[in-house]
């Protein structure tokens, strides 16, 4: 089953209270994916600065900072819940390699303006875990999870994010990801669950860094992603969303002059302002729909 | 009577709704706040009539029997389900498999649905204001799917006896579905149901007819060697 939902502000005002809203969204998609859920909050771009959101069994947050201020010289760790959001000027590439080398650290996903956090259990506890509500920030994306492809662990939770300020929530389940993992892999994306949706999730890190938009990249995954699908992926400028033709997977948006909310259920954005003015509309099967800058 | 899902458990209403007191003069009942709440108004079985203000959930006035249901919005995956006699109206759209599986009654939609409207129909007339959705009338067997709008791929795919009238246009037909040329009888037939929906009576010219060309309903030699 599993619920999505996604939201993207149009009027800054209601900046400040996303993560409200998300937590409302997510609260009433628990039943949808009571096994574990997780979001990607995306708020204002820091120049020149990465955060690094990485999943934690350790609660040492001093320790941890000492270890890696080894290697990086600014470094400024936040720690929320079992994850910890690092935030330091050193680029990916470098410090993802350092990364590897702390068993006890794993990284969920990094960017100039993205946070991922994810955890198992019910819903309800996880976003209270994080406190979600406190979030600000322009968009965000969430999932609950009742799995179906993999184990039931922070690994096998969504979203799933492959590149820079990407990520990706999936209800469905896809049936060529084991050949299309070795092929993205062999082009050098990293993929590192078992996971179908991290495929589809790599799928896209590839046709972004191969130039392509991400509505033309959600378009050639209609031909090459074989499974049941309804999409959000979300990047720094915003996001879209694509079922696949059979849409057997439900999705519902709607739209204000304030805001573009996305969900499984239409119960999910029942609390949001003025959400019965709002044009409410079922996305067409094979077809990409995208908000943002 | 008004109802208030803010206030009231959704299983709480539903009781009201599906245990009334035939002897009182309560019929006429207001749903308030839905928001999006499931199997609202389901197992409904006596003439009462609800009005629902907001959109609804899945399975809205499933398996209805008798009762008459307004929604003034939008309704999620599979409205009217199993209804066995009664009227929905849904003056909004509707998601996928409305009327599924329905042996009678009425569905009326102002707006569009989306894929499998009238999936499995058995005997509901079906009229939709606006276009259908993908595989439509699949596998129905009897009864009316009216659409003023268009329709999208495979419509009426493995159809048994049912009627498909449509004014717009068809994006593909699925198997064993084909044109129909409408006699006298079956004018009459969509004039009642454009007349339920408060349709122009003068538009059946533009409808045309679909069902089933009743090559399925026997094994074809000729098809051994695809098993």
């Amino acid at each position: 089953m599993c619920g999505i939902v996604g939201i993207y502000l149009k009027n800054k005002k209601y900046n400040s209270q996303l993560g409200k809203f998300l937590t409302g969204m997510m609260n009433s998609m628990a039943t949808r994916g009571p096994d574990s859920a997780g979001f990607a909050i995306y708020s204002s771009e820091k120049k020149k600065k990465y955060k690094y959101s990485v999943c934690s069994n350790t609660d040492q947050v001093k320790e941890i900072s000492k270890k890696l201020s080894r290697y990086v010289k600014d470094i400024k760790v936040k720690s929320i819940s079992d994850h910890l959001i690092i935030e330091t000027a050193m680029k990916p590439k470098k410090f993802i390699e350092i990364l590897k080398n702390h068993e006890e650290l794993s990284l969920v996903g990094y960017g100039s303006c993205i946070e991922i956090f994810k955890q198992v259990g019910n819903p309800k506890d996880v976003v209270k875990n994080f406190s979600l509500e406190k979030f600000s920030g322009s968009h965000a994306i969430g999932h609950t999870r009742m799995a179906t492809e993999s184990a039931i662990t922070t690994d096998g939770s969504h979203p799933y994010s492959t590149g820079e300020d990407e990520c990706l929530v999936h209800n469905g389940s896809l049936s060529n990801h084991n050949n299309l993992r070795r092929s993205l892999q062999k082009k050098g994306i990293e993929i590192k669950s078992m996971n179908d949706t991290e495929v589809a999730a790599g799928y896209i890190s590839n046709g972004l860094s191969d130039k392509k938009s991400l509505k033309e990249t959600l378009l050639d995954g209609l031909k090459d992603l074989d499974g049941f699908y309804t999409f959000i992926s979300g990047t720094k400028n915003g996001m879209a969303i694509v079922r696949d033709e059979i849409a057997c997977k439900p999705a519902v948006v709607a739209e204000t002059k304030d805001y573009v909310a996305i969900a499984s259920e239409f119960q999910a954005m029942a609390h949001l302002p003025n959400v019965n003015s709002a044009k409410i509309f079922e996305p067409e099967p094979g077809k990409v729909y995208s908000w943002g800058k | 009577m008004n109802l208030n899902l803010k206030k009231e458990s959704l299983r709480k209403v539903n009781e009201t709704l599906q245990s009334i007191d035939r002897k009182s003069n309560k019929k006429i009942f207001k749903i308030s706040n839905p928001d999006g709440n499931h199997a609202i108004c389901a197992g409904l079985k006596d003439e009462i009539e609800v009005t629902i203000d907001g959109h609804t959930g899945y399975y809205c006035a499933g398996m209805n029997m008798n009762a008459n249901i307004i929604v003034n919005g939008n309704v999620g995956t599979g409205v009217a389900e199993n209804m066995m006699s009664g009227t929905v109206h849904v003056k909004g759209n509707a998601s996928q498999s409305a009327g599924a599986t329905a042996h009678g009654g009425t569905l009326i939609i102002d707006g569009d649905t989306s894929s499998r409207c009238g999936i499995s129909m058995k005997g509901i007339d079906i009229i939709v204001k606006g276009s259908v959705g993908h595989m439509s009338a699949f596998m129905a067997q009897s009864g009316n799917l009216v659409i003023c709008g268009d329709a999208g791929d495979a419509l009426g795919d493995s159809i048994y006896e049912a009627n498909i009238f449509i004014k717009g246009k068809v994006k593909s037909l699925g198997a064993d579905c084909e044109e129909k040329k409408m006699n006298k009888k079956d004018q009459n037939i969509l004039r009642s149901l454009l007349k339920k929906a408060s349709i122009n009576e003068s538009e059946i010219k533009d409808f045309k007819m679909y069902g089933s060309a009743r090559k399925l309903y026997n094994f074809n030699i000729d098809n051994v060697s695809e098993y």
